[in-house]
């Protein structure tokens, strides 16, 4: 069965993601502490802006305005029984747009993490976080998006939760984990993990790979783990731009346009298929992306040193693949109770 | 797990052996073992604070090194920290009845319009882990809300937690407000978060950037350390 992804797929070999939701929310006003999903009902133009402002800047794919439009989430907002109808709009916003484009673009429907722990370590089991991302993918399924889109999740049980629940939702999928502790997910998983954790789902997505952590050589570090592991899906690559800095009172990501650039075709080089960036990364950064992807060729595969140089340095020696795992020192270990 | 493994009866263990398995147990995350291990010890003299500092904390010392150095994660480190915290409901108010000293005491939340807590809960397991007493003030806190429970709770240390580049900003709001109110120096501040780093916790006047967990304890210690120094010496 095809859908409007698999067919981009097909035909290019390279696509280009939107960038930042939230960095672009909160420069329209949106306040720190607010739940962006309201905003698909309270401030549609904005939220049909923000859509455009991807589009416009050449993606062919975007994802929509729902990243914590999950039950779990919603209820610091109280708003825990807006789910279905939460999602539905910021997909039919998305639809709209992407209908208008006058050339083939994605909608891909964001579903964060729940933000809380899974059994044995936390509360969350594994059958009530299918059920929150099953509500979830439904409303994003009825508001017509392409395919869903799970990001930003750094344990494996969850990225497991989420596939069961979009094939319950009938859905084509892509995935995406934040590889932001020394290479690693916040919960210990590697990408060559995530390789092998993708293999083994019943339910296979049509992408999967890294977004956000820590800047965009890291997560390029994270794209070659993925490769070299091998696997034969097409690969997503959503970095940040650059790291935050802190001036005078406000925030602001220091990779610039030229930079997320480089980053772009580097991405590619990689061996992403479909490349965009994440927090900070704006319509300007979009455009200069695309420029590049566009009339630069393909290089080799970079090295790590090549990356290094390009995007500047790693936020730590090693990300816990290859040699490294190996050689990872173990604790003597006393008896121990079966 | 093998055959020729047996099952190790904690109460047959002499003291050094019996603290060296509880470290064993406190890494493994088997609270019911470390509850065992705890009473046992109680049952054989051993006063409350030394069980406190020499069994748990020494073992959840271990714990927070290997996490520091990448060879444990988060999923392991809860699990120690739960186990942990098995030991501490038993021992927490034994230590109140003997007027045992304290570690340090921390009020700890996230900074207003920042609803992230996975990170905060980490440091404040960790926190307790290493012997101090934790006041969790949770997620979205304005600056009136660390100010008051400064004022109730007398903590040594003040943690700020934010995971947005939004939200971060706002740490440099309570500061400011605690040098304008004259009670800066009566805390020591520490902040952490995953956007943060250390340029920026010294730009906006916190005592330390804790990078992790591990680093937030060992920071803490340090400066508990310095304090008593000042103490002693003035």
């Amino acid at each position: 069965m095809t859908n409007a992804l698999s067919r981009l797929l097909a035909d290019r070999d390279w696509l280009l993601a939107d960038g930042a939701t939230g960095t672009n929310l909160f420069n329209m006003g949106l306040s720190s502490g607010d739940a962006p999903e309201l905003w698909n009902v309270d401030e549609p133009a904005k939220i049909r802006a923000l859509y455009r402002g991807a589009v416009e800047a050449g993606s062919d794919l975007f994802l929509t305005n729902t990243f914590g439009g999950n039950a779990s989430r919603l209820k610091l907002h109280d708003a825990q029984g807006r789910v279905r109808e939460l999602n539905r709009v910021g997909a039919e916003l998305a639809r709209e747009v992407a209908d208008a484009a006058g050339r083939p673009v994605v909608v891909a429907g964001s579903v964060g993490p729940t933000g809380d722990i899974m059994e044995p370590m936390g509360s969350l089991t594994y059958d009530a976080a299918v059920e929150m991302f099953h509500e979830q993918a439904e409303g994003l399924k009825e508001g017509g998006v392409d395919v869903l889109w799970v990001e930003t999740i750094s344990a494996p049980e969850e990225f497991k939760a989420a596939a069961e629940a979009f094939r319950r939702a009938g859905m084509p999928w892509c995935g995406t984990m934040s590889f932001d502790t020394a290479g690693r997910t916040m919960m210990g998983v590697t990408s060559s993990d995530m390789v092998d954790l993708v293999a083994k789902l019943d339910h296979q997505p049509l992408a999967f790979g890294a977004n956000c952590g820590v800047g965009a050589s890291d997560l390029l570090r994270t794209v070659l783990g993925f490769s070299a592991r091998g696997t034969e899906t097409p690969l997503i690559s959503k970095g940040n731009a650059g790291i935050p800095k802190y001036h005078d009172g406000h925030i602001h990501y220091d990779g610039t346009p030229e930079l997320m650039a480089d980053y772009a075709c580097l991405a590619r080089d990689c061996g992403a298929t479909i490349i965009g960036g994440c927090c900070g990364t704006t319509p300007e950064h979009l455009k200069a992306m695309r420029a590049a992807l566009e009339s630069r060729p393909r290089g080799e595969r970079p090295t790590l040193e090549t990356i290094a140089a390009a995007l500047g340095g790693f936020s730590s020696a090693s990300d816990g693949t290859g040699e490294d795992a190996a050689n990872a020192p173990a604790r003597p270990r006393r008896r121990r109770r079966s | 797990m093998s055959e020729e493994e047996d099952d190790i009866i904690l109460s047959e263990l002499p003291d050094d052996e019996l603290v060296q398995q509880m470290f064993d147990d406190l890494y493994d995350g088997l609270k019911e073992e470390i509850e065992e291990g705890v009473n046992i010890l109680l049952e054989r003299g051993w006063e409350p604070y030394r069980i406190l500092t020499e069994a748990l904390v020494g073992g959840m010392t271990i714990v927070g090194n290997d996490f520091r150095d990448g060879i444990l994660f988060v999923p392991e480190v809860l699990l120690a920290a739960n186990a942990m915290k098995g030991g501490m409901a038993i021992l927490k108010p034994l230590l109140a009845e003997t007027g045992a000293p304290r570690v340090g005491k921390m009020v700890i939340g996230t900074v207003k319009g920042d609803i992230h807590d996975i990170g905060k809960n980490l440091v404040s397991m960790m926190m307790e882990g290493a012997g101090f007493e934790v006041v969790d003030l949770g997620i979205n806190n304005a600056v009136e809300s660390y100010l008051e429970a400064l004022e109730t709770e007398g903590p040594d240390i003040l943690g700020m937690s934010a995971l947005l580049t939004t939200t971060m900003p706002y740490m440099k709001v309570v500061i400011d407000t605690l040098v304008e109110k004259g009670l800066r120096d009566d805390y020591i501040v520490l902040v952490g978060g995953a956007p943060l780093n250390e340029e920026f916790g010294k730009a906006i006047g916190a005592d330390a950037y804790c990078r992790d967990a591990a680093v937030a304890v060992e920071t803490a210690k340090e400066f508990m350390a310095r304090k008593h120094n000042q103490m002693a010496a003035g």
